[in-house]
Order: structure tokens, then sequence, then C-alpha cells
């Protein structure tokens, strides 16, 4: 195997990354938590760096399996009315409308 | 008729077409034998009752001309049912009851089943033996504390222990034919595109394929013929010529090449699985195919490149979980408070960790080590078997390195559990179809499975090779019934 000298480095997830990664996805995590997390993700990520081995330079992306170019429809309503169903779900709503904590002081 | 729930779905078909017996007798043996079987954590929503009254109004003015006329069936949980609750195995869908129905699911009604009830399943469908559902683990019919497999764990101890003659599961990466082998039943994984991804709920949709789950080949050829469709709902779908499955099957499989990729030979495997292996390639010669040797050189880079694509595409598709349109909401002191308290306790920890490694390798920085590095994996990956095919028309391995684990044994251990899908996800990766059939037991008496894997679009050709060695393996599944008090 060729080894791709840029990728070769062995990344370690601190405390720091866990608390980045955890505000990207919106999930809130304690100390407890985030260091059960930063252990699991270095082993997953150990694991995963495995394909640095592979050298891709001249390799196209994969995007899609199908290999056909998506269908274009025609810009026309097919469904109406649809107000009460897509609310129907909501944990809180208003009349018409999804209902969520104040935004603007 | 005593023994309705031991009978295969093409046996309740014919009974029912000859009017030996009627929907609503069928559908309440079903019933009464799910009723039994709480122990085995199968079901997550029970719709017996409304079962029961589609038979009797089924069998007022029977049609019976349809493929699947008033045959009961349960379905994984991952599949939006019109009023009927759909929760993916998590909290955050617990009270989530879609007004709309899968485009799959709508084929099957359309062809005259009933529906029984939904399937526990791994969250959102990560998970390799059902352990991660939030409403717990599934018990494998095989045996006590022994998971299902998973992620469609459910489905798999439901076929198995007869609570449904048949049913549908999704595969992301082997979600179909990991559980179909652990419980010793028939599990297809269609082409990327064969069955429409409208209503399901999303986990990485460049993989995520629903097929069916059965007794038996022919049963499994049945309800692909019936789930697979082109649909113009689902962007993917792909408008192909869909073959007459079952019109078509046949065992007569002279002259097939099939593939035998070297690098599945993987470090520890345990011998029982590399007999079952030989076994399984002495039983397609039997049948007048040649064995072919082939490479697969980049088969070890399938789980790394997996475990980067499947998280990243989760990431992405579980942003909608907000606490606002529908599902789970926790209270909160502002906006923010409130997405970041609703997600970390509306998702489990195993949904939890892929969100974040998904979010992680997308996130800037990174997307270039990792997710391009990865696609551009994807693509060696299916260029390997582009180029096994000019050679063979199908390609043989083990469905799983091992048989069925107990309850508890890899769940501290998310790599450990990782592995269990090393011969299934590269089929997802390259798009290809594959069926796990029942092939043998080991030494504890476990079932374990053959995978089968074929050309995209090329089922007919699938099934027919898995029918072919069904017929020379004649597995029996050993079931006790032991969870029947």
């Amino acid at each position: 195997m060729i080894v791709c000298d840029i990728f070769n480095y062995h990344m370690s997830i601190d405390l720091k990354t866990i608390k980045h990664i955890s505000k990207l996805s919106r999930i809130s995590v304690d100390k407890k938590k985030a260091e059960k997390l930063a252990g699991d993700l270095n082993s997953i990520f150990e694991f995963i760096e495995k394909l640095n081995e592979l050298k891709t330079d001249n390799v196209q992306p994969l995007t899609s399996v199908a290999e056909t170019t998506l269908k274009l429809r025609d810009d026309e309503v097919k469904s109406k009315n649809l107000r009460e169903q897509i609310i129907k779900n909501s944990p809180q709503e208003n009349e018409d409308y999804f209902v969520v904590p104040k935004v603007i002081e | 008729m005593s023994d309705i729930t031991k009978q295969s779905l093409s046996e309740l078909i014919k009974n029912i077409k000859d009017k030996k017996l009627s929907s609503t007798e069928v559908t309440k043996a079903f019933v009464e034998r799910s009723e039994k079987s709480k122990e085995l954590n199968a079901y997550v929503t029970e719709d017996f009752s409304a079962a029961i009254d589609k038979a009797k109004k089924f069998d007022e003015n029977p049609n019976l001309d349809l493929k699947l006329p008033g045959i009961p069936m349960a379905v994984k949980d991952l599949f939006c049912t019109k009023n009927v609750k759909t929760t993916a195995g998590s909290k955050i869908l617990n009270n989530f009851t879609p007004t709309y129905e899968s485009t799959v699911t709508q084929n099957i009604w359309n062809e005259g089943a009933i529906l029984l009830g939904k399937l526990n399943c791994d969250e959102f469908a990560m998970g390799s033996s059902n352990e991660t559902s939030f409403f717990g683990c599934v018990q494998n019919p095989i045996d006590k504390n022994l998971v299902p497999g998973g992620s469609s764990g459910g489905s798999s101890s439901a076929v198995a222990a007869q609570l449904t003659p048949i049913t549908i599961g999704t595969d992301t990466g082997g979600s179909i034919r990991q559980p179909a082998s652990f419980t010793g039943i028939v599990g297809l994984k269609p082409t990327y595109g064969s069955c429409s991804r409208y209503g399901i709920v999303a986990f990485a949709s460049s993989l995520d394929q629903a097929g069916p789950m059965a007794q038996n080949v022919r049963d499994c050829a049945l309800l692909h013929e019936v789930i697979s469709s082109y649909d113009e709902k689902d962007s993917t779908s792909i408008d192909f010529k869909r073959n007459n499955y079952v019109k078509e099957l046949t065992n007569n499989i002279k002259g097939k090449k099939i593939g035998i990729p070297k690098e599945y030979r993987v470090d520890g495997m345990p011998k029982e699985i590399e007999d079952l292996w030989m076994k399984g390639i002495d039983y397609v010669k039997d049948c007048g195919a040649e064995i072919i040797d082939i490479s697969l050189p980049h088969t070890n880079y399938a789980l790394p490149t997996y475990y980067i694509v499947a998280p990243a595409e989760a990431s992405s598709n579980l942003a909608r979980y907000d606490g606002v349109k529908y599902g789970f909401r926790a209270d909160g002191e502002n906006l923010i408070d409130m997405y970041e308290k609703t997600r970390s306790e509306g998702f489990g920890a195993e949904v939890q960790r892929r969100i974040m490694i998904g979010t992680y390798v997308l996130s800037s920085g990174y997307y270039d080590a990792y997710y391009l590095k990865a696609q551009k994996v994807r693509k060696l990956i299916k260029n390997d078997f582009d180029e096994a095919y000019k050679k063979v028309d199908a390609i043989l391995t083990p469905s799983t390195p091992s048989s069925a684990f107990k309850i508890g044994e890899k769940t501290n251990d998310p790599v450990s559990m990782y592995l269990n899908d090393i011969f299934t996800v590269p089929v997802n990766l390259a798009g290809l179809p594959g069926i796990s059939i029942p092939a043998g037991h080991d030494a504890k008496g476990y079932p374990l499975g053959l995978q089968i894997i074929g050309k995209a679009f090329d089922e007919q050709n699938l099934l027919n090779i898995a029918y072919a060695m069904e017929e020379k393996i004649n597995f029996k599944n050993k079931i006790t019934d032991w969870w029947i008090k």
C-alpha cells in the first residue's frame, strides 16, 4: 500500500472538540457524557483512519450509485390544503403556526 | 386448521384462494400467536383489533385476484403508516402518527394485505442487534437472551417466530441480511433505486433500501414483486422494467458463473463460517454452476468508508428533529436551549454518537480528509464489483462473520459491533442487490447464513440462485417456542 503523507497523522479528539461538535449538532453534553463520547469517537476514528493507506488523488468521488441525473418535474401543486396535516404532529401549535420559545426580545 | 401460523406465505395465499381459509381465520391465528409472544418484544405497536376488522371486511367481498389476498402482515417501524404510530425505535418519535403512507407499504395494502402492527428496530435503524431501540431489545426465538440481529430485529424475530407470515425491513449496511442470518430466515436487500424510499424514516439516503424478509425464497420473491416499483416521489427511484419475479423463478442455474472473493476470508473468522462457505460452494456446483475465484481488493476499506458516509448522511437527515414540527420536545430557556435539550433527551446514545461523527467529518477543515476521501474509496469499492462482474454472474460469501451473539455482549464496544456488517456493507456502498439465505447451524445450533450478491437490477438471477441453493440446503429452523408459557 502507498501511504499518502498529507493524511498520515493521527487525530485525537479532545473534550474541546467534543464541545465544538456538540454545539454544531445541537446536542447538549455534560462533562461525563463528553468524556465517554471522546473515548468512543477516538476508537472509531482510529478504525476509520485505515483509509489513509490508500492513495486516491486521481479517483473521482462517488456521489450516487445510480449514475443517473435526477429527474426534474414540472413545478405544479399536486396536493393541496395540507396545513392541518402538517401541523397535526407539532408539540405546540397556535391555530396555523408552530410555536417556539420566544426568539426576539 | 390448527397450525395456520406454521404455513408459508405461498401456502396461506393458496388456502385463501381455494377458500379453505378465510382472511379472518388467518389474521386471528397470527394475532393470537403474537399475543402469546410478548416476551420476544417484537412489536412496538399492535394494531390487532383493526386488523381483524379489516380481515372481516375483506371476507365479505374477497378479491382473490390480488397478490396478497387478506394476508396479515406486521412491518418494521421505520415505514410511515397513515394514522398508525411510527417511532423508528426512538423516543424522539414516540408520539408521531403519520398523516401519510410510505409507498412500499401502500403497494402492499394495494395487493390486499392487512397491517398487524409495527415491529421493533434499532433506533433510526442504527445498530446490529436491536439493542439501541428505545423500546428495548428483542429476543431471538432461536434462544433466550440471544440478539435477533439488527437493525430489522423485530422483523427477523417476528418472521422466525411465525408472528407474521412475512415482513419488510430496511437495509443500510446489512440491516435485513444480518438479522435474517441470525434467525434462520431469508432476507433480500434490493438494488438501490428499486424500492421507493418515500415515507421511510431516513437514515443514510444514498444507502437505504427496503426489502422483504421471509421464510423461504419464493415468498421473498413474491413480496419483492409487490414492493419494487418506480415512484416519482423518490428522486432516486429508478424506472426500469421489473420482472415477474415469482413467475420467472427457476432452480435452473446451470452454467451460471459464481465468484468467490478471496478478501472475504477475514482474519479470525470462525472455522464453522469457513466450512459453511465451502459447503455453499459445493451446493452451487451441484446445481451445475461454475465457481470462479475473484478479487475485491478494497473490501477491507468498506467498513471505515461506511462509518464516514452513513453518519455524515445521518447527521444531515436527523437535523429535522428539532422539537418544533413533530416529535418529542424538551423545555428550554430559549430556542437554542430547547433544540439542544430536545435532541440530547430524545436521541439514544448510539444515534448521538453517529450524529457527532457525521457532524465532525462534514465540519469545516475535515470535509476533504474524511468525507471526500470516503466518497473516493467508495468509488474504488464499486469499481471492484464492476470489474468482478465482467467475469461472473453473482458472488457467494458468508452473510456474517459469526452466528447471533448474546444480548449485552457487544454493547460497550462500538467497533466490535460494527464489524458484524463486514460482509454486508460493501453491497450497500456499491448499490447492489444481496440476499441472505439460511444455510446451516453452528455447534450451538444457531443458524448461519450465506449471502449472494448480484449485479445491479439483476434480482431475478439472484433469487434463482438462492432458490436453487435453498432446495439443496434443505434448512430447518430449530425453534422450540420457549417463550410461550
